[in-house]
């Protein structure tokens, strides 16, 4: 581990510190604190960031004032007609699609990553092994979208050339149009993001799980302990900290997803998330005030992982 | 072949490990068989890519009649021979949309609209030899600028002694994860001020700012472990923090600073939402050129999976050569974007 930091013996100006900070701090400031006090000023505006949100209401209808823009962001999409079209509506919603990516990568990820880790320990072609299971990191989503898509091809001959029909068809089924049946194609693209990072999360555990002293898995298995028993009692209870590390990189990381609904859907057929929705109103509908309110949005979920990230950091520089 | 026998052998649990070899097996072929279909794909000629499935490539007489050869009695090999082509490849690399292919129009003599037939054409803009360069003059300037900013101040951070040095770097490990989304819109509005959009050094700067903060921790975490003694004997020889910096910190730190690099190159190369925004069809890259082809030009599958493998093949080269720098890069520290 990082041996303990220690004041300098070196002299040194009050100057000259900052000397070399300065770059940084310089394009820090003008990329991400100054656009991030912006974001947050234009959410209050209008279409085009000249007057208040409050002018963009139109009367008889329902108006939130100057958060008129996150009463667009927040309800725009779902039907609050009824209680079952509120809860229908909300499941094709960017907010309802968010709880599902969450759910559904965040466990598959985590769970594939570790059961595999946990397989190909010790194994002979286990640095093998682990590069397949790597590989999809290195290349882009778009490139993977274009992978999948070709995967989910839904033929609209005879003929299916996507292997996943074909393989529904060999079996007597009929094939499935995968990427616009909802609540079908959703799971879908779940399964594209959890293609790609369950090898990020396999090798961050893989490496815990090696740091256990042999000793310890001997020991119970002389005392008659199963593999399975092994891997619950043991195993996972000691790379907690490690799973949870993982668990939250990984919510960050799907609630910042874009890439891959926009290559493969378009956010369309009720598979928009925040940031494709947030691109839609950019650019699509050039209303800054609304796509910058979703911005926001998207961060206050990720602030407690701020919070979270700034307390671990300043546990460890304790231990240091 | 992959072997899954155990290195550590336990012959008590029989079942547990066929079923844990079965396991593997299972994930990596699910893993493996989505890229082997786009490869195959890539190099199979239209009428055979709609009409048969990749996994009958090796089948000779499937698919329509004009795919068949026109030798009914040739050998496999020679029928095989005619049953993939590299024209899916040229084809995307000069962004050739015609109905034939590049090289049939070409060689019949009738140019094909707005190509030369020469070299010249890899620089079509619609292609993806044009956007292979701009990929590249995208991608260098942005994992060079942020290592080198980063180098100064993860300096300033592990070996100099300044008021809110603690400070200043916890903001930096909280900015870490702060999502581009948030910064999008002003940066846009701030760089149509300046006339910037739709240039490379709109992209550059803006990679450079969010590239650093996961650089500066990391670097400044592999800086801070190099040993004490090394920087005392050279201060008390006289050397300043300069000297230090350039003539101790900079060769000690080459490994992470390589982790880094390759890491930071994928990060960019691979990343389509900053060239949308910022780049657009002005300057296309490849993920832009093979999103826009998904999206909106519905270009066949034969360009599509020609493209994506060309856009591939960097990071792939990349992965497998340096791959324990780039696993390095990787878990380094908490995540960004």
């Amino acid at each position: 581990m990082a041996k303990p930091t220690v004041a300098p013996v070196m002299r040194q100006g009050k100057f000259v510190p900052w000397l070399y900070l300065l770059p940084a701090i310089i394009v820090m400031s003008i990329f991400i604190l100054y656009p991030m006090i912006n974001t947050v000023n234009l959410s209050f505006q209008n279409a085009s960031g000249t007057a208040s949100a409050e002018t963009t209401c139109r009367e008889g209808q329902a108006c939130w004032g100057a958060f008129e823009n996150y009463r667009y962001a927040l309800t725009n999409e779902l039907n609050t007609s009824s209680v079952k079209a509120f809860w229908d509506s909300f499941w094709v919603s960017s907010y309802g699609n968010m709880v599902k990516w969450l759910v559904g990568m965040v466990s598959g990820t985590v769970i594939i990553g570790l059961l595999f880790a946990v397989w190909v320990d010790g194994i002979k072609s286990e640095a093998l092994a682990k590069s397949i299971i790597f590989m999809p990191m290195a290349i882009s989503f778009v490139g993977a979208g274009v992978i999948w898509k070709f995967v989910y091809n839904y033929g609209t001959s005879q003929v299916q050339t996507g292997i996943l029909n074909a393989i529904i068809s060999a079996f007597g089924g009929d094939p499935v149009a995968f990427l616009s049946k909802v609540p079908l194609n959703t799971f879908m693209l779940i399964i594209v993001g959890t293609w790609m990072w369950t090898g990020f999360c396999m090798t961050l555990l893989s490496a815990a799980i090696k740091s256990i002293p042999e000793e310890i898995i001997e020991a119970s298995r002389i005392d008659g302990a199963t593999d399975y028993k092994i891997f619950t009692k043991i195993q996972v209870p000691i790379i907690m900290p490690t799973i949870i590390v993982v668990i939250t990189t990984m919510v960050i990381n799907v609630l910042k997803l874009f890439d891959i609904v926009y290559v493969m859907t378009g956010g369309n057929y009720g598979t928009n998330v925040l940031a494709t929705r947030m691109y839609t109103e950019m650019y699509a509908n050039s209303q800054y005030g609304r796509g910058t309110a979703i911005a926001v949005i998207l961060i206050l979920f990720i602030v407690p992982f701020i919070i979270m990230n700034i307390r671990r950091f300043i546990k460890e520089e304790a231990m240091r | 072949m992959i072997s899954l026998t155990r290195g550590k052998t336990n012959k008590n649990f029989d079942l547990t490990r066929l079923l844990t070899t079965i396991g593997i097996i299972i994930i990596l072929v699910l893993w493996l068989i989505p890229t082997i279909g786009l490869l195959v794909t890539s190099f199979r000629p239209l009428p055979l890519i709609n009409t048969t499935g990749w996994w009958t490539a090796l089948n000779v007489n499937n698919g329509p009649a004009a795919a068949q050869h026109p030798d009914p009695n040739a050998s496999y090999v020679e029928k095989l021979g005619t049953r993939f082509t590299i024209d899916n490849y040229v084809d995307a690399l000069t962004g050739y949309r015609g109905t034939k292919s590049y090289l049939t129009d070409c060689r019949s003599g009738t140019k094909p609209l707005g190509m030369n037939c020469n070299l010249s054409d890899l620089l079509n803009p619609r292609g993806m030899g044009r956007a292979f360069l701009n990929s590249i003059a995208v991608t260098l300037p942005s994992t060079i600028l942020p290592i080198a900013i980063a180098l100064f101040a993860a300096y300033a951070f592990s070996w100099m002694n300044f008021k809110g040095r603690y400070a200043v770097f916890a903001i930096l490990v909280g900015l870490q994860v702060v999502p581009i989304q948030m910064t999008l819109v002003p940066v846009l509005r701030m760089f149509a001020g300046m006339g910037l959009n739709g240039t490379f050094p709109a992209v550059w700067l803006f990679h450079t700012g969010f590239g650093l903060p996961y650089a500066i921790y990391l670097l400044r975490n592999t800086m801070s472990s190099l040993p004490k003694d090394l920087f005392e004997s050279a201060y008390l020889d006289g050397a300043n923090h300069w000297k230090v910096f350039t003539t101790i910190i900079l060769p000690l730190t080459t490994p992470a600073i390589a982790s880094l690099a390759i890491y930071q190159f994928l990060w960019v190369w691979n990343d389509l939402l900053v060239s949308l925004v910022f780049l657009g069809g002005s300057k296309p890259v490849m993920t832009y050129q093979i999103s826009n082809m998904v999206t909106s030009l519905g270009a066949g599958w034969h360009l599509l999976t020609a493209a994506a493998f060309l856009s591939m093949l960097l990071p792939m080269i990349v992965f497998f050569a340096l791959q324990r720098y780039f696993v390095r890069g990787m878990m380094a520290g908490a995540v960004k974007g």
